[in-house]
């Protein structure tokens, strides 16, 4: 186990890149022992070509990769001792599940005896000791990813497991299942887990931090709540969260936000100046009182315990959750933005002081 | 209950017709003749089994039956694991791939009488660009008209230029189908070269493989095109295959009942070792 850290890491898939070409730009990440991390971001942004560098399975193109104080760039993945868990889980087809496990260990020459009771060990804790000598290839989707898994754990020396959108091909009652799994794993074995996903819900359930990533870069580094509770980014904003956050135009004046003519009160005073400038507030923030920012009802939509009321300012939508709704098309109310939680974004970025 | 539709019969019946005119008949037209002996003139008299006794005890038969199985046993010890290497050796992606694809199918795009033609005239010492080779540049004596042993080269040798493609392509087709996941997962769990084709490459391509011995058993062990154009069956009887001693009983000396019992044995053989094959290549995944 170790700490992972990375030093301005780069890379691009064309031989003689232009700065365009890069898919990582300039990545600085230093992960503690034992963590459990995630790398959340849209398809496309980077984050397995991240995990593939960890793993070794690509070099980058600038960058230094240390575990704990060693740099491992330019070793092989098999020398790096780390496990990584794919979206389709890999499995040895003709072997037996026993021999599935202890495939990384006889290839290290361990020997038979400790292989035996490691395999044990990791059966038991994965739930799949009965079926030790069945065919790998007679087990269903859920269970072949579990011994994918397994051939990852079976190592005790391992630095890192990493994960790569490991749910993909799950059906969906069982997730939820090998989430809680995953979780209990890592309690239990407490090695350094990182876990790629572009699913919000998987990211936030099973990370004590969560990195967000977006075209190459990373936007926002925090635990779940501070994702939540106050993005840095209107990215992060807009990609977590369900329905994701609000961003409205707006212009700001002796630092005050104005919002189609209509005055907003933010968190705190506004830092900087120029650029575009947004307000973002998040749909559980924005509530129908009796005076406020004045709209009209656009579409109420029933979530079950929430109505999501959508209604217009000017020419811009705002979404609301309210406990309950029952609001014709077209009627007049007012929204009030709860303060604390109402923020400004300049270029994207953050640029209100937080309140004390 | 239940009431019976007869209609069904008559969306099968095409297809009745068209296997009885194309399968049935035929081969009841040799099942007919292997048990009956004819002078001419329609006249025939009922023979039994003797046809069959007859042909599996003469010597005749005998050898070009080991022969036969001697060529098609060499084909598959050469061509299946060659076509492996190629296939494990041959680019995955870029430019390469489509040169190599059809590099690899032009030799199953000649004729059959094509190729023994080609490698008739490749051959021949004095004529053949290989024959002078062979005789004239390094010395060796080969003549396939005189050599059984240079015969016998000759037509393995255009067998697996003809019919390798076949094995590579089939092995390529299983190779590309395995997502990088796994050769990645290898790496990582510290997978030899040996292990990653032992655990990973092989499996993934059992079931292609087992299409293309299956097929290469059956085309080698039925072949009669190429070694007849090259050689003939000669020299002496030295590359006579079955089928090629087939035609010579049937249409050479027109002994039509001999002929079909042999026939029927050639066919039964077939079927049988191709079942035989099929049985022990799929056996694991029935467990």
């Amino acid at each position: 186990m170790a700490k992972i850290t990375l030093k301005n890491l780069r890379h691009a898939y064309a031989p003689n890149p232009t700065p365009e070409d890069y898919v990582l730009k300039e990545i600085d990440l230093s992960w503690q022992d034992g963590g459990a991390y995630a790398l959340l971001g849209p398809s496309g942004c980077g984050k397995s070509t991240l995990l593939n560098i960890i793993s070794g399975l690509l070099t980058p193109s600038d960058g230094r990769i240390l575990f704990d104080d060693r740099d491992v760039t330019d070793l092989p993945p098999d020398q790096r001792n780390i496990a990584q868990v794919f979206q389709f889980p890999v499995i040895y087809d003709t072997m037996t599940v026993r021999d599935n496990l202890a495939f990384p260990l006889r290839n290290r020459n361990v020997n038979e005896t400790k292989i035996a009771e490691r395999v044990a060990e990791i059966a038991e804790m994965l739930d799949v000791t009965e079926m030790l000598d069945i065919r790998a290839s007679h087990l269903s989707p859920d269970n072949k990813q579990k011994i994918s898994m397994g051939r990852g754990l079976v190592r005790d020396d391992v630095n890192v497991v990493m994960f790569d959108e490991p749910l993909t091909v799950i059906d969906p009652h069982l997730k939820w299942k090998l989430r809680s799994k995953l979780k209990e794993l890592h309690q239990r074995v407490r090695a350094t887990m990182i876990y790629v996903t572009h699913d919000q819900t998987e990211a936030l359930t099973f990370a004590d931090q969560v990195v967000v990533m977006q075209a190459g870069e990373i936007v926002q580094i925090g635990s779940p709540v501070d994702l939540f509770e106050r993005p840095q980014h209107t990215f992060v904003g807009h990609f977590i969260g369900s329905p994701g956050m609000n961003i409205l135009p707006a212009t700001v004046e002796n630092g005050r936000a104005i919002f189609e003519g209509q005055p907003v009160t933010l968190e705190g005073a506004v830092k900087g100046d120029g650029g575009r400038t947004e307000i973002g507030i998040r749909p559980e923030f924005v509530s129908l009182a009796d005076d406020g920012v004045e709209a009209r009802v656009r579409k109420v939509s029933d979530v079950g315990r929430h109505a999501i009321v959508e209604s217009m300012v000017g020419d811009t939508p705002v979404k609301a959750m309210v406990e309950e709704a029952h609001l014709e098309q077209g009627a007049l109310v007012h929204l009030a933005f709860k303060p604390d939680q109402t923020r400004l974004y300049r270029d994207g970025w953050i640029s209100t002081e937080a309140t004390p | 209950m239940k009431t019976e539709n007869q209609k069904a019969w008559f969306f099968v019946l095409p297809v009745l017709l068209l296997v009885a005119f194309n399968a049935l008949i035929p081969i009841m037209t040799v099942v007919n003749y292997s048990v009956q002996e004819t002078f001419g003139n329609n006249v025939f008299f009922w023979q039994g089994l003797d046809w069959f006794e007859q042909i599996l005890r003469s010597d005749r038969f005998q050898a070009a039956l080991g022969r036969q199985f001697l060529f098609t046993f060499l084909i598959l010890i050469i061509e299946v694991p060659l076509g492996i290497i190629i296939a494990l050796s041959m680019p995955k992606k870029g430019f390469w791939v489509p040169v190599c694809l059809v590099l690899m199918a032009l030799p199953m795009l000649i004729p059959w009488n094509v190729v023994g033609a080609m490698w008739n005239i490749f051959a021949l010492p004095k004529v053949g660009m290989l024959g002078y080779f062979m005789n004239d540049v390094l010395g060796v004596n080969y003549d396939m008209t005189q050599d059984p042993l240079a015969a016998w080269i000759t037509i393995i040798v255009m067998d697996v230029w003809h019919w390798t493609s076949l094995v590579v392509l089939l092995s390529y087709a299983g190779l590309v189908s395995i997502p990088d996941a796994y050769y990645q997962a290898a790496k990582i769990d510290g997978a030899s070269p040996w292990k990653v084709f032992r655990y990973i490459q092989l499996p993934k391509m059992k079931t292609v493989l087992t299409i293309a011995i299956l097929l290469r058993f059956m085309d080698s062990f039925n072949i009669y095109t190429e070694p007849f154009v090259l050689t003939g069956g000669g020299p002496g009887n030295s590359t006579t295959l079955l089928s090629i001693d087939l035609v010579k009983i049937a249409l050479g000396q027109f002994d039509l009942g001999p002929a079909a019992a042999m026939s029927l044995i050639y066919f039964a053989i077939t079927l049988l070792v191709s079942w035989l094959f099929y049985t022990l290549m799929t056996k694991d995944d029935a467990q």
